[in-house]
């Protein structure tokens, strides 16, 4: 088995703060995971859980208080390793004096090029990430979609083995969503790992192959996204119309939307539901099962970790 | 080396797209060109005005350059978050430091050239040729160019530690108590106590001694600057630059950024 792409091992974050520092914020505590080689892996969690940092520490723009990390079996302490990795920050900002052309060009320069091959790929990335026609506007009149793409540009330039976006899909449209998704699906095809942050859990669910769930600095669970939610069934859904007035007391909790009518119901009580509906006028229009998806268990996490916190709270008080 | 050159030259990029620059070369060198006016009511002492004129505007505009953006340097990518993508790359913190360093360095000559051809246009104009003795001036650009560096180097130390405000007034402080070095190593130390004369002398040979680049007097008058003053200031430039930007790698590769 080939060795994984990134070994994170009981990496801890403190930050002080207070008079003279005495006191310390735990961002991220003894995070350790793996992310395998050729995978795409999501990193999911609310705002501060610890999903930044954590990419920060990989990068080695801020240093870990306790625990290790490596990547491609180098420590993350080696300035060699970047050869290798392509970063996009969060809410990506580049030299607005430069324009798109520049300060890839700029970028490339770090990673041994030949002037040709640097055009080469220069002119590759733009049209890659739909930038051919502002290649010469500065920067400083790009919008925050336009910055984004530039950012995913600058992060795969150089062919990369090892990518590591944090929230790629922030600041885009819902084309420029699409066009990142397809980036992903593309360097998985070509047999890259790819590391994001997100907080969009339906592009979690449809791009990785493993996620990772973050909360409070935690990591609360790290699988595949149908082994980490229970697929059992947990209900049944009912898609109804009323052609007459009706007072049936299910219509109580149904929800209505414009004319149609959605009802869940247990799984063992579906016949009984339909007849009633059907005694009532109703004209039954689907029948789907309901099961529990990655929000859902992502949701639960948050809520017991806003529980556990206020708990914590009224204890000190 | 090759790398800190590639961070080099884009902040020399990005000092030439700066305006604010052209405004302050401009100004200078409109403050040359009044030492032209001045000098010429200045009967007798036309180039000791200009000289002096002169060289103290491409001083303080250098001065400003080198203070302002020196602290810029490091707290303007920290602060716009440029750093992040640059520091993803396989580059030193260190040598990112060097590469701002020298970019900023390339920038104050480039300018303090344009500057210094002003000048001795300005004196051409009055004199009608130039002599000789006139390459004192060019002596005192030099003097003025290396001075500059010094607080360059000083105000990216700063500015790895603390705010761009502070690191301003730190680069400001030091930069007049190193005018007054000599004065320091001249205090009285009989009438002190054995700790304080050991302090006084000790913190005369620490601050940077920005006296020994004043040569502005010598050069109005057009006496010759010895040689071995100028490799003494050479070397002394070179010795506490890279002292200063050690420090300032050593503070800038331990820190977190935002």
């Amino acid at each position: 088995m080939p060795d994984p792409a990134i070994e994170i091992e009981n990496l801890t974050k403190e930050y002080p703060f207070g008079f003279l520092h005495l006191k310390k914020r735990t961002s991220l505590e003894g995070l350790s995971m793996q992310v395998e080689m050729g995978d795409v892996f999501g990193f999911i969690g609310p705002n501060g859980a610890g999903k930044s940092t954590t990419i920060k520490l990989l990068m080695g723009l801020i240093f870990p208080t306790a625990g290790s990390a490596r990547i491609l079996g180098k420590p993350i302490s080696d300035v060699e390793m970047h050869r290798d990795i392509g970063y996009l920050p969060e809410q990506p900002y580049f030299y607005d004096y430069l324009t798109a052309a520049e300060v890839l060009d700029y970028f490339a320069r770090f990673h041994d090029l030949t002037a040709a091959d640097r055009k080469d790929r220069v002119d590759r990335m733009l049209k890659k990430v739909g930038l051919e026609t502002a290649r010469k506007i500065q920067l400083r009149k790009y919008s925050k979609g336009m910055l984004q793409r530039v950012g995913l540009a600058q992060a795969i330039l150089h062919d990369p083995k090892v990518v590591i976006l944090d929230e790629p899909m922030s600041g885009l449209d819902p084309v420029g969503r699409r066009e990142v998704r397809d980036i992903i699906l593309e360097l998985k095809k070509d047999g890259k790992t790819v590391m994001f942050s997100t907080h969009i859990l339906s592009d979690a669910e449809t791009l990785c192959d493993r996620v990772g769930v973050i909360v409070g600095g935690k990591l609360r669970g790290v699988g595949a996204p149908g082994t980490l939610v229970d697929m059992k069934t947990l209900g049944m859904e009912i898609l109804f119309e009323l052609t007459k007035p009706s007072n049936v007391p299910l219509l109580s909790s149904a929800t209505r939307t414009g004319e149609c009518y959605r009802l869940q119901v247990p799984e063992q009580e579906l016949y009984g539901a339909i007849e009633q509906l059907r005694g009532a006028g109703a004209r039954i229009l689907s029948v789907s099962q309901v099961k529990a998806t990655l929000e859902e268990f992502f949701m639960n996490l948050v809520e017991a970790d806003r529980a556990q916190g206020a708990a914590v709270e009224v204890s000190e008080q | 080396m090759r790398r800190a050159g590639v961070v080099a030259l884009n902040t020399f990029r990005e000092a030439v797209r700066d305006r604010v620059l052209y405004n302050l070369v401009f100004f200078a060198l409109l403050m040359i060109a009044a030492s032209v006016a001045v000098g010429q009511i200045s009967i007798g002492i036309e180039q000791t005005v200009i000289v002096s004129l002169g060289l103290s505007a491409i001083s303080v505009i250098g001065l400003l350059i080198s203070i302002f953006l020196g602290v810029a340097l490091v707290s303007k990518e920290m602060d716009k978050r440029t750093l992040y993508a640059l520091l993803a790359k396989p580059v030193r913190r260190s040598e990112f430091l060097l590469g701002k360093f020298a970019g900023l360095v390339l920038t104050l000559a480039v300018n303090t050239a344009a500057m210094a051809l002003g000048l001795l246009l300005a004196m051409l104009y009055v004199k009608h040729s130039l002599e000789r003795s006139d390459t004192v001036v060019l002596v005192a650009v030099y003097f003025i160019l290396l001075k500059l560096a010094l607080i360059v180097a000083l105000a990216l130390l700063f500015s790895c530690f603390t705010t761009p405000l502070l690191a301003i007034l730190f680069t400001v402080g030091l930069y007049i108590a190193g005018l007054y070095v000599q004065e320091l190593r001249n205090l009285p130390i009989e009438v002190m106590s054995p700790p304080m004369s050991a302090f006084t002398k000790w913190l005369s040979y620490l601050l940077p001694n920005f006296e020994n680049f004043n040569v502005m007097a010598m050069a109005a008058h057009g006496r010759v600057v010895p040689g071995a003053l100028i490799l003494q200031n050479t070397l002394y430039t070179v010795v506490y630059c890279t002292i200063v930007l050690t420090a300032a790698a050593a503070v800038f590769s331990r820190r977190n950024l935002k």
